[in-house]
């Protein structure tokens, strides 16, 4: 590991969570918008209309969205010129659908968020968080902002890049063990839940990984799905453009076989809530599986 | 007369409920009185019997012989007619439903009414030569309904087409898009059909004999002559369909034998088979309810018919195949649906026509079309979606919008999308005209800007380099005024010589003999023309001459809102276009007292319109494909599917009633990661689309990957069906053109 990695990592650890002061116009909190997606049909449950919010911490050698990663750019849009625009297409949404922030780290922006999800919630839209949760962290002022936005959020995506700290960070640039909590803390709660490992040949297909992995995600009680993401290349381009070194260069993505493989390995057949599943639901009330 | 029941029709109607239907003609009142909706899934279905796969291998082998010769027989004598054939098989022993256009499988039959011209050029273009005798009648003796309109076209109309601003008009060839009340003849036999147009007959003309009250009479007589003829051919099948039908074999029997009367003696562009489905379901709930039939048995009507629909072919010329390619005769089934009471009209049947593409593969006949609302029970929405997914050959419309427009829930669609009442309306079809070209006409002072002809009226020229708006907006008009008049007018000819030398006898035979008519126009090249009016207008745009002054090229200055991205800035600009063409032509005196009906539809003719057409202000260079039908242009709708989709719905459909056609293609990882998300996926973006008063969506799922393979290795992927504007055809039967075409078009993806 780089000694600025390290760095880094102590630095975040040190210093307590500050809430990032984000711009405000008509009375409302900015966020940065790095794009829109009007036809979401594979970020959360039904159709739905995902906004991917600017500014990442992370840097997965996997990212395909690089061109998220730095904070404070893109277009600047209010709560509400998000959700008008949403609005438009809330036919499309059916009994499942609806809205969802992803990112880049759409933790960054929690105000952001926390703000446009409360306005979907008057409105009867449903609500989905999309994160790898790296920000996450039981301090405050942080945790009381955070519970702020899960009152508002109707199921959470969450992202395994690797169930090994010391792994995940070689891949991320950061340990894992707060994103573990994260799904820990929701599970607690019983916010429902997709989890997706990313499925890297030779990174993140180890079957003692994957077991392990396994191991974790039956201990959760609000898993309603559990995807594999295989690792794509659809991405590369972009680095180029950047002028960015792309790290994963030579890997292949996972064929069908070896994603069946994985899929068998982490049980993920065993993870079928997200078909009842309804805006609104706990994973409280449902028996532990 | 009195109509009273008599005793063959009580034992044939038997087990139904009673209502007017039993004295008056009125399918409408028997089907509404008798059938029964189904809210179930699909997990009655059966597979096809063993007869069924033997005859599909035997029709599919013939089929593939027929891709490698292009024509596998063909009449060059025998002029087709009701009664010119003897009867032709498949396999006779095994043949649940009966009944060939000609006497033998996939041979085309000779039809010249249409044009003498046209039947030559299509026999010898295929290597046949017509009988001298039936040439020499047709072009001395015997006029045909090509000589007439064009003894009658003017110097203006034949510029217009000779420049390729109207193109694809139907006067050498069948107007089609006649969907006839084909089951009269199952629930009533001809006999009481002819009595009811005597009836009629009696009743026309009961004073002055204008010359409309003679030819009301010359048809109607025509029209049981028909009828006659019908029974003459049902007998040579060993039926006698005089009477009623007695059960669900002779019920889809009867009803073939009006449609293959109607395929034998037309070639018109459509003929669809109307909307059949909760009809012929009452026949099959009696008999499994009498025991006499069972589910599988049931399956094998329905899939041997379906079968003979996929056998329909006419004789065409190159140059028609280029507008229409892939063979298509739009045998258009209409499914589903729902009654003016709100109860759907989703039956087992409706499953069992779709199960057809299970039981014999994907074809793209019949142009299978669901009649999609709200409303529909959600088992079969999603099973809908499982077969679009798996097959891509279903097209939705929306029956909300249909119900609302027309007054009525028993309209079938005609031709490729367009509604009609299936008990009175007639549509004149009347191909298209050209938008992106009155664009470049009015840049161009009326000139063709490819053959530098003057074609338009004559308008002063531009005065600058940068086109200002403004100006442009005038001449515009103008040209738009011109292109009405000419329209109509060559559609007045057509239509007027069509009724005169290629008479529908046999299909109104089977509709009431009051109709209403629509006069069906259709745009083409909209999104080009709409993007090049806001290039234009945002874009700061110049025009690049050549020394004839011929504009040759465009260059924007400026970016500009385009056609596709839910930005009103631009879809403001297709919706004015519509309406401005729609309200001019109306002005106009239209056949028959026909009321107005445009579309946005193109066909696979939107390759040969770009072909035709010069570089326009959009960007799109000379000879570049049109996007089909009602669809952004190519690469101009960047803002997501949902978005393209919404644009399209603000076209109004009440002036374009013959149809807004959108094609859609997604790659079924967009949908969704498993199966039954991909159906839900589905199922939500056609309610939304519907609900934002989106007409119609031909839905493609594949990726376009499989399409480059497919073009790579055709042998492979003999039956890959896919979507195309209006229909569905086997990938393998577009020009390499086209299929260029529809590999570069918008598939939308997700990352
Ligand atoms: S967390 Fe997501 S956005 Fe951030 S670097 Fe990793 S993959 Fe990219």
């Amino acid at each position: 590991m780089s000694t600025e990695t390290k760095t880094r990592i102590r630095k975040t650890r040190k210093r307590n969570p500050r809430l990032r002061p984000l711009p405000m116009r008509d009375g409302q909190v900015e966020g940065y918008v790095h794009s829109i997606e009007t036809f979401g049909a594979v970020d959360g449950p039904g159709i739905r209309f995902v906004a991917f919010m600017q500014g990442c911490n992370m840097r997965c050698k996997f990212c395909h969205n690089p061109d998220t990663w730095k904070k404070n750019v893109g277009d600047k849009m209010t709560s509400d010129e998000v959700l008008n625009q949403a609005l438009s297409y809330k036919d499309f949404w059916g009994d499942k659908g609806g809205i969802t922030l992803s990112g880049g780290e759409i933790l960054l922006q929690i105000e952001f968020a926390t703000e446009l999800f409360t306005k979907c919630h008057k409105l009867g839209i449903s609500t989905c968080l999309d994160t790898c949760g790296q920000p996450f962290t039981r301090r405050e002022p942080w945790f009381s902002q955070f519970n702020k936005l899960l009152d508002v959020t109707d199921i959470v995506l969450l992202d395994i890049k690797h169930i090994n700290s010391a792994e995940h960070r070689k891949l991320t640039g950061y340990p894992n063990e707060n994103i573990l909590d994260l799904a820990r803390y929701l599970s607690d709660i019983g916010k429902p839940m997709w989890v997706r490992q990313v499925l890297i040949p030779t990174i993140t297909d180890n079957p003692k990984f994957l077991t392990e992995t396994s191991d974790f995600v039956k201990t959760l009680h609000n898993v309603e799905k559990f995807e594999v993401l295989p690792y794509h290349t659809m991405g590369v381009h972009k680095y180029a453009e950047m002028g960015v070194k792309y790290r994963l260069d030579g890997i292949e993505p996972p064929s069908d076989e070896h994603v069946a493989r994985a899929q068998r390995l982490l049980h993920c057949a065993d993870y079928q809530g997200y078909r009842d599943w309804q805006p609104g639901d706990s994973t409280l009330e449902k028996p532990v599986s | 007369m009195m109509n009273t029941v008599d005793e063959t029709q009580t034992s044939a109607w038997s087990g139904f409920k009673k209502g007017q239907w039993q004295t008056e003609i009125d399918i409408r009142d028997f089907i509404e009185k008798n059938f029964v909706p189904y809210d179930g899934d699909e997990s009655f279905l059966e597979g096809p019997t063993d007869a069924t796969t033997t005859l599909n291998d035997k029709l599919t082998d013939l089929k593939m012989k027929q891709r490698k010769v292009g024509v596998l027989d063909a009449d060059t004598k025998v002029v087709s007619t009701i009664t010119s054939h003897g009867p032709g098989y498949l396999d006779k022993d095994l043949e649940k439903i009966v009944g060939l256009q000609t006497d033998k499988p996939l041979k085309r039959s000779l039809m010249p009414q249409g044009g003498i011209r046209m039947a030559v050029d299509a026999l010898e273009t295929n290597g046949y030569k017509i009988d001298p005798e039936v040439e020499y009648f047709y072009s001395k003796v015997q006029k045909t309904h090509n000589e007439g309109v064009f003894d009658a076209y003017d110097a203006d109309i034949r510029h217009a087409r000779h420049n390729k601003i109207l193109t694809g008009l139907p006067d050498a060839y069948g107007r089609g898009r006649i969907v006839a009340d084909f089951p009269r003849i199952a629930l009533y036999g001809i006999d009481r059909l002819i009595a009811g147009k005597q009836e009629d007959l009696d009743l026309t003309g009961d004073g002055e004999m204008t010359s409309d009250v003679i030819e009301q009479r010359e048809h109607i007589s025509d029209q049981i002559k028909a009828l006659k003829d019908m029974k003459e051919m049902a007998k040579s099948y060993g039926c006698d369909i005089s009477k009623p039908a007695t059960n669900a074999q002779e019920a889809i029997q009867w009803l073939y034998f009006g449609y293959l009367a109607a395929i034998k003696t037309q070639n018109g562009a459509a003929m669809s088979i109307g909307r059949i489905d909760t009809f012929v379901d009452i026949f099959i709930a009696r008999d499994l309810e009498r025991g006499v039939l069972n589910e599988k048995e049931a399956q094998e009507l329905v899939d041997q018919f379906t079968m003979k629909l996929r056998m329909v072919f006419f004789m065409r010329t190159p140059e028609y195949n280029s507008l229409f390619t892939g063979d298509p005769i739009w045998a258009t089934l209409s499914l589903a649906g729902t009654g003016l009471d709100g109860r759907h009209h989703v039956t087992k049947t409706a499953y069992r026509f779709l199960n057809t593409l299970h039981n014999m593969g994907a074809a793209p006949e019949p142009n299978i079309t669901l009649l999609w609302s709200d409303n529909l029970p959600t088992p079969f929405k999603r099973y809908a979606s499982s077969v679009s997914i798996e097959s891509s050959t279903i097209q939705y419309e929306n029956d909300d919008l249909m119900k609302r427009q027309w007054g009525t829930d028993y309209y079938g669609i005609a031709c490729c999308v367009s509604a009609q009442p299936v008990d009175s309306g007639v549509q004149f079809f009347g191909a298209r005209a050209n938008l992106a070209k009155t664009v470049l006409y009015a840049l161009n002072e009326g000139r063709d800007e490819l053959t530098g002809q003057q074609v338009g009226p004559e308008l002063k020229k531009m005065s600058s380099e940068y086109i200002d708006y403004d100006e442009f907006m005038g001449k515009l008009d103008k040209m738009m005024d011109w292109l009405a008049d000419v329209y109509v007018n060559a559609l007045n000819i057509i239509h007027y010589m069509h009724d005169k030398y290629y008479y529908e006898s046999a299909q109104l035979a089977l509709k009431n003999t009051k109709l209403d008519y629509t006069f069906a126009t259709g745009l083409s090249g909209l999104s080009v023309a709409a993007d090049s009016i806001s290039a234009i207008k945002y874009g700061h745009v110049k025009a690049i001459r050549n020394e004839d002054g011929l504009t040759v090229g465009f260059k924007a200055d400026k970016d500009y809102p385009r056609y596709g991205n839910n930005d009103d800035r631009a879809d403001e600009i297709v919706v004015w276009l519509v309406k401005q063409m729609y309200q001019k032509m109306n002005t106009h005196h239209l056949y028959k007292d026909a009321q107005l009906s445009t579309s946005a539809l193109t066909i696979t003719s939107n390759v040969v319109y770009g072909k035709n057409t010069g570089a326009t202000p959009n960007g799109r260079e000379l000879g570049e494909p049109f996007a089909p039908g009602a669809n952004p242009a190519y690469g101009a709708d960047i803002s997501g599917a949902l978005a393209s989709l919404l644009s399209v719905a603000k076209i109004p459909y009440k002036y374009a009633t013959d149809g807004i056609s959108n094609t859609f293609a997604v790659t079924p990882t967009t949908l969704g990661k498993v199966e039954d998300e991909q159906e839900d996926t589905l199922v939500n973006m056609i309610d939304g689309y519907m609900k934002n008063s989106g007409h119609h969506i031909n839905v493609n799922v594949f990726k376009r990957e499989t399409l480059i393979d497919a073009q790579k290795h055709p042998e492979q992927y003999p039956t890959l069906t896919i979507r195309v504007s209006g229909y569905c055809v086997y990938f393998a039967d577009l020009t390499k053109e086209q299929q260029d075409d529809v590999i570069s078009r918008t598939f939308h993806t997700s990352m």
